[in-house]
């Protein structure tokens, strides 16, 4: 017996993918020349999955603030920010958050994956009680393993099973904290925020938000679903990501709960690792001020979506319940969503191949996400590609041929 | 001889495992046989998502919480069985 021999299925399988074509586990650009194109194998490839919904990574000014904090403060902080202390762009990062979602608390995280590992095990502790939505992101269930909380999911986006779940340990001693998120990752639902706040305030508890694909993207400030929604108020925590709409790296959590920063000497995945470096902390100081600067970016990319949601809906494919940034095309079979993933690729169109466990129904999906930084060009070059590759692979009835007279 | 309880005892456990039996026919969406000693993994082919589909179903068909993190220890659908006897007891 090895180490790895608990993993032997995990690796054939894999092998079988790779076999296919390309490797969509480990895609290599050669390079990225902007937030919508890159370079893979030599060609000029359109970038359809990489969550750059304001296509911030190239702002200008972001890299201009990146770039004076790299030459002014070094490479990195080397430490944590308990131990080794803040550089003053953590801080007025953090006041920046606060002030953006209107709340009193701002705490920032290495990782977003580090701020839900944070945040979920910390919050609520033995005796306690998480209550998941069934499809959380990895980084959910992964923060309610860390913690000692019992853990309870309830099905996805029905408020009404929450409800029964939450009525079922009425009397159970212990907090309750609901996990939700603002746009699902996988096929781009939002959760029915306003419906969950209300069995919240019903049955009691907190309610904590996973804005990590809204931010930016919904409400009318951008601050996410809740404001979509108009629940602010019924929203304990709002956790995100500098990872998306803003273009860098690092997770966070915002707060108007009293006593929210005794966090910083408790939770463990915020204290022992090292801090954002200085030039991320800038660039993501200067990517929030230019997303508030900027509604135009939020209408682009809902405009963009929207093409592309109707183009390949009417193309007769099958795509989630709602237009959104995430657009994702649910395959019949495994086999098929690799061929269509690596024919894709070969015409000049990257996407996410999402395989199961990691989808939800246990049906493949190649995922795409859109940017405001697109064209109508470049999306209506990618739909030509999906109705020529759809067609020839059966996914899609042909387009009718006008006859000739 | 106790042999009343340990009947009554292991008729609950008979009804408990037809139930495992239902819940995991429906999530896999075929029919399954389950017996004390099957192992969920192995022979019922159920992956960590589709274990915790069944438990919401068995959630609902015992008014009972299952928390996540007692299933650690579940290997068989005994096992299962005996968790969900541990909880309604609690309840």
């Amino acid at each position: 017996m090895g180490l790895f021999d608990k993993h032997l299925a995990y690796r054939d399988a894999y092998n079988a993918i790779r076999q296919a074509g390309a490797d969509p586990f480990s895609v290599r650009f050669d390079a990225v020349v902007s937030p919508t194109e890159g370079v893979i194998n030599g060609k000029r490839t359109i970038l359809l999955g990489t969550n750059n919904y304001l296509g911030l990574t190239f702002d200008e000014q972001a890299i201009a603030s990146s770039v004076k904090a790299v030459q002014e403060r070094g490479t990195g902080t080397t430490g944590s920010r308990i131990a080794n202390g803040s550089f003053e762009a953590h801080v007025e990062l953090e006041e920046a958050l606060a002030k953006f979602y209107k709340r009193k608390h701002a705490m920032v995280f290495t990782t977003g994956y580090q701020a839900n590992l944070g945040v979920l095990s910390t919050l609520v502790g033995r005796g306690d009680h998480l209550i998941l939505d069934a499809d959380s992101h990895a980084s959910i269930y992964d923060g309610a393993r860390l913690g000692h909380a019992e853990v309870i999911r309830f099905r996805h986006n029905d408020p009404e099973d929450l409800y029964k779940r939450l009525r079922r340990m009425k009397d159970v001693p212990g907090e309750r904290l609901i996990v939700v998120e603002g746009i699902y990752s996988m096929i781009g639902d939002t959760a029915p925020l306003k419906e969950i706040a209300a069995v919240k305030r019903e049955l009691g508890g907190y309610l904590l938000v996973d804005e990590a694909h809204s931010m930016g993207v919904l409400g009318e400030h951008g601050r996410g679903l809740a404001e979509l929604a108009g629940v602010e108020a019924d929203v304990d925590f709002v956790v995100g990501t500098f990872s998306k709409s803003l273009g860098a790296i690092g997770g966070f959590c915002v707060s108007d709960m009293d006593d929210f920063d005794v966090m910083r000497v408790t939770c463990r995945p915020y204290m022992f690792t090292a801090s954002l470096p200085p030039a991320v902390v800038s660039s993501t100081v200067t990517a929030l001020r230019r997303l508030e600067e900027q509604p135009e970016l939020r209408h682009k990319l809902m405009d963009n979506a929207r093409r592309l949601y109707d183009g390949l809906s009417g193309m007769g494919y099958v795509t989630g319940p709602t237009s959104s940034p995430i657009v994702a095309i649910t395959m019949p079979d495994t086999e098929r969503a690799i061929g269509m993933w690596n024919a894709l690729l070969q015409n000049g169109v990257y996407l996410n191949l999402a395989l199961p466990p990691a989808t939800p129904d246990s049906r493949p999906l190649l995922r795409t996400s859109v940017s405001a930084a697109h064209t109508f060009e470049q999306i209506d070059q990618v739909l030509a590609v999906f109705a020529e590759l759809g067609a020839a692979m059966g996914l899609i009835e042909a387009p009718l041929k006008r006859v000739s007279a | 001889m106790v042999g009343d309880t340990v009947g009554s005892m292991e008729a609950v456990t008979d009804l408990t495992l037809r139930e495992i039996g239902l819940a995991t026919s429906k999530v896999l969406g075929r029919s399954v046989d389950v017996a004390n000693d099957t192992h969920i993994g192995r022979d019922l082919a159920v992956d960590s998502l589709a274990l915790m589909n069944i438990i919401m179903e068995l959630e609902d068909t015992f008014d009972i919480s299952i928390p996540l993190d007692r299933l650690a220890s579940v290997e068989t659908a005994g096992d299962l069985a005996s968790l969900i006897k541990d909880l309604r007891n609690r309840a």
